[in-house]
């Protein structure tokens, strides 16, 4: 078994109101930043998890996100797994 | 009547929940999250509160507790469930009511009193309900606004499916009477059979004349006409 860090990125769908991005993209606007269009804001997940190859290791971070770290109604996700040095 | 009232860690709607039913006859019973027991003719009640302290997105956690494997067979087999406030969020993630409740648009914690308008009027919950006016039920949130996409919001008012809109006393369906932002003004909605309620105000806290107001009953009679008790 090898160690793997998925790091794992969950946005708002492009259609769901971002309230959070909007006051954002108001605060870097009201700094001075005027270049800013629009700002989305959404979650990082970092996940250590013992695989047995990395193929394994992305298909059981994919099945995680399906099942509980995205919310499909609402949100996408993406991922990138890579292979960590064992200890 | 008798109910089953969850309680998952995080739950601080329970007692309320609990003491407002008994005020109509109704006596519950709480059931924790990691037991899996359900009576068929119990009136099975989710309440308010941050279950797993809301981690990841509200009810993502609680969804997965023993538990909601029974809830969802108790509304298969057509038993009554309502899930109101964190519940409500729950009963979304679970998938026995569609679409999901997101960060109010003020981004604010809100709480306060809001009239909501009965749409549905037939649900065990909601039959008896006067469509013409505003019902005054609390609310009490940071994560109430009601999205689903274009198909669902067709299908839930084509189907009468909206339970209650955000409101006016006087019944009106206004801009100004949305606290949350929630799409359509929804404040509740129903799954197809009608016998699964999801709403973001707390009517278990509009159930004490004392207090000013007792709104919230007319949603337990209703649920007590429907199974045939008077009162």
């Amino acid at each position: 078994m090898a160690r793997y860090i998925a790091h794992v990125n969950v946005m708002l769908r492009p259609l769901v109101n971002d309230p959070q991005g909007l006051v954002v993209a108001g605060g870097l606007q009201s700094l001075g930043f005027t270049c800013v269009e629009s700002v989305r804001a959404g979650k990082r997940i970092d996940i250590t998890i013992e695989a047995a190859s990395e193929a394994a290791a992305t298909t059981a971070v994919r099945e995680m996100c399906q099942k509980l770290l995205a919310n499909p109604v609402i949100e996408d996700f993406e991922f990138e797994v890579a292979a960590l040095a064992t200890a | 009547m008798r109910a089953a009232v969850l309680v998952f860690p995080g739950t601080w709607s329970d007692n309320d929940c609990v003491w407002a039913l008994s005020q109509v006859g109704i006596e519950s019973r709480k059931v924790w999250h990691r037991e899996t027991h359900l009576e068929p003719d119990e009136l099975v009640v989710l309440p308010g509160g941050f279950s797993y302290g809301d981690y990841l997105r509200t009810g993502a956690i609680a969804r997965f507790a023993p538990i909601m494997e029974s809830v969802q067979c108790h509304a298969e087999a057509g038993g009554l469930v309502i899930g109101i406030c964190n519940g409500f969020q729950i009963l979304c993630e679970a998938h026995l009511l569609p679409g999901a409740l997101v960060r109010n648009e003020s981004l604010q914690f809100r709480c306060t009193d809001t009239y909501c308008v009965p749409v549905n009027t037939t649900s065990p919950f909601t039959r008896g309900l006067d469509a013409s006016r505003g019902y005054l039920f609390p609310i009490s949130h940071g994560e109430g606004r009601y999205v689903a996409d274009e198909p669902t919001l067709r299908m839930l008012e084509d189907t009468d499916r909206v339970a209650f809109r955000y409101g006016t006393a006087d019944g009106r369906v206004t801009a100004e009477a949305n606290p949350n932002g929630s799409m359509k003004n929804i404040a509740g909605i129903l799954n197809e059979r009608g016998n699964v309620l999801g709403m973001m105000p707390h009517p278990e806290r509009s159930c004490e004349p004392l207090l000013g107001n007792d709104d919230g009953n007319a949603i337990w009679r209703s649920v007590l006409a429907s199974v045939g008790v008077r009162t």
